[in-house]
């Protein structure tokens, strides 16, 4: 097993931590950019290196071109353009998580520290939005089940709670007269959800730190459910014991589930969830192509489900 | 005085044939760019998308020459069959790319739209209305019809009704725009039962005292 990925020996352990950072600091210099923007006083990318991973699709990956500028990201307006031109105005460092609930560690996190104990991974994952449309992303993050470690949650606690940042000053969505949503922005995940190896908190994409639009500085994805799942720019994760409301229940509970698992059988209210639009896949031409059950993920995560009825859990 | 401006104003209005020209630059710029894939991420919604907003667009305007007529004295009167004509060919070409390029004209797909989505039986009961108006905006139906022409023009109401509500009824959450465009036929149908009470003597007297 030389070759091979050890479980005791993590790469950041390797690594030190501070030769990354002043690695990335010598590139954005080098690159002219300054430090600031390392540091994360804008929506400058810096390179963020990461292992490949089996849970990764060798699908086509959708361009990051339509990857940044194809957000949904209510916080900064809700044009799908509108959080590319927005969320610049957007700070993400510093950053700390506010980890609470039923944990016997409950603390602020701050991103850096929690970083230093994980090793990233790249995860090419699809992502089906539930209006529809599809994209392949390469994603780089580290499984939530990490954050989990860490707080060590107690036995009563038996789902996840994430919030978004509330900073109206930065992100315009929030400053919007009428009202989109109900901030902050409030997802959930059962405990065996978040806890599954395919769930991850992302703070990259095409081997560079998450641009703004995209959820920086750290994001939830859960490849088999709707994006809407995929919470952005994380400031609390709570273990709670009831089942949290999330903003799209309380928004339209008709039309969104707490699960929102990918779901051929189960259409939206309003539209059909049978096909979907892959993003960047024939320009006006494009052909939909068939949606599949837990979006394709449904050998890894339909046992999470067995026995529920899906019709009455979307 | 006020006539002769009015007068003024009208000789230098354009032909009725510009408004046609001008109005179809929007779908041919959409079309264009959407065959050379320029229209961005999603480009077949965006193509889709802008040309039913274009065709609420022009229901919205063609609602609007009656009110600036009456209480601004711009009379664009004899626009209205070429706005409402642009209206009814943008419905036309959205609903074709959404027949032909989203369904790939899969009927059975289609069909169960069109009966269980309740946005998708909205937009085609504003389109079904807006045919016999395409169908009639001829001097010749005007003639055969009389009378009869101008009740059947009022269908134009729900119809643009319909189109506001297709809008909103397709997006989610409550962004600005379906919500304009809806308040903006609400509004230009609300003139249409206000605005002859406040025409009555007495309604006028009324509303003065109100101000």
């Amino acid at each position: 097993m030389l070759i091979g990925r050890t479980q005791d020996i993590a790469p950041s352990e390797i690594t030190p931590k501070q030769a990354w950072l002043d690695r990335r600091r010598f590139l954005g210099a080098a690159g002219g950019l300054g430090a600031g923007l390392i540091l994360g006083h804008g929506a400058g990318a810096a390179p963020l290196s990461a292992a490949p991973s089996a849970f990764s699709t060798d699908e086509p990956k959708t361009p990051k071109e339509d990857v940044t500028s194809y957000n949904n990201f209510y916080e900064f307006g809700t044009g799908k353009s509108d959080p590319k031109a927005n969320a610049g105005a957007l700070t993400t460092s510093p950053w700390s998580i506010k980890v609470d609930g039923l944990v016997n560690k409950p603390g602020e996190y701050a991103l850096e520290d929690i970083l230093k104990g994980v090793s990233l991974e790249e995860r090419v994952y699809r992502m089906r939005c539930v209006e529809g449309w599809s994209m392949v992303i390469p994603w780089i993050g580290f499984p939530l089940s990490e954050i989990a470690k860490r707080a060590e949650p107690q036995g009563s606690a038996k789902y996840v709670r994430f919030e978004t940042l509330v900073r109206p000053a930065e992100m315009s969505g929030q400053r919007s007269i009428l009202p989109i949503l109900d901030w902050p922005y409030v997802e959930g995940l059962r405990m065996d959800e978040a806890m599954h190896p395919l769930t991850i908190l992302a703070t990259g994409l095409y081997g560079e730190t998450l641009p703004n639009q995209n959820g920086a500085p750290v994001r939830l994805v859960v490849p088999w459910k709707y994006g809407f799942k995929g919470i952005k720019s994380i400031v609390r994760i709570s273990f709670v014991e009831a089942q949290p409301r999330t903003s799209w229940m309380i928004s339209s509970p008709r039309e969104y589930g707490f699960f929102a698992n990918v779901n051929p059988a189960v259409d939206h209210p309003r539209w059909s969830q049978k096909t979907e639009r892959r993003i960047g896949e024939g320009g006006i031409f494009v052909k939909r192509r068939e949606t599949l059950p837990f979006n394709g993920y449904a050998d890894q995560v339909a046992s999470l489900y067995s026995g529920m009825d899906l019709k009455t859990f979307f | 005085m006020a006539g002769a401006r009015h007068e003024g104003l009208t000789r230098v209005l354009p032909p009725v044939w510009l408004v046609y020209l001008i109005g179809f630059v929007p779908a041919v710029a959409y079309f264009t760019l959407g065959i050379m894939d320029r229209l961005g991420a999603d480009p077949q919604n965006v193509l889709e998308r802008a040309l039913g907003l274009w065709a609420l667009r022009f229901l919205v305007a063609g609602l609007a020459v009656t009110p600036l007529r009456r209480s601004f004295g711009l009379n664009l009167v004899r626009y209205r069959r070429a706005i409402g004509l642009l209206a009814f060919w943008y419905a036309c070409l959205h609903l074709t790319v959404y027949l032909v390029l989203d369904q790939g004209l899969d009927g059975a797909a289609i069909w169960a739209d069109i009966l269980k989505r309740p946005y998708i039986t909205v937009g085609m009961a504003a389109f079904t209305l807006l045919v016999p108006l395409a169908a009639t905006s001829n001097a010749f139906s005007i003639r055969r019809l009389g009378a009869g022409w101008n009740r059947l023009h009022k269908l134009v109401y729900p119809a643009a009704l319909l189109a506001a509500l297709h809008f909103l009824m397709l997006v989610k959450a409550w962004p600005p725009e379906p919500l304009i465009y809806l308040a903006l036929v609400a509004a230009l149908l609300a003139y249409r039962i206000v605005e002859p009470r406040l025409r009555k003597p007495g309604a006028r007297g009324r509303a003065a005292q109100a101000r």
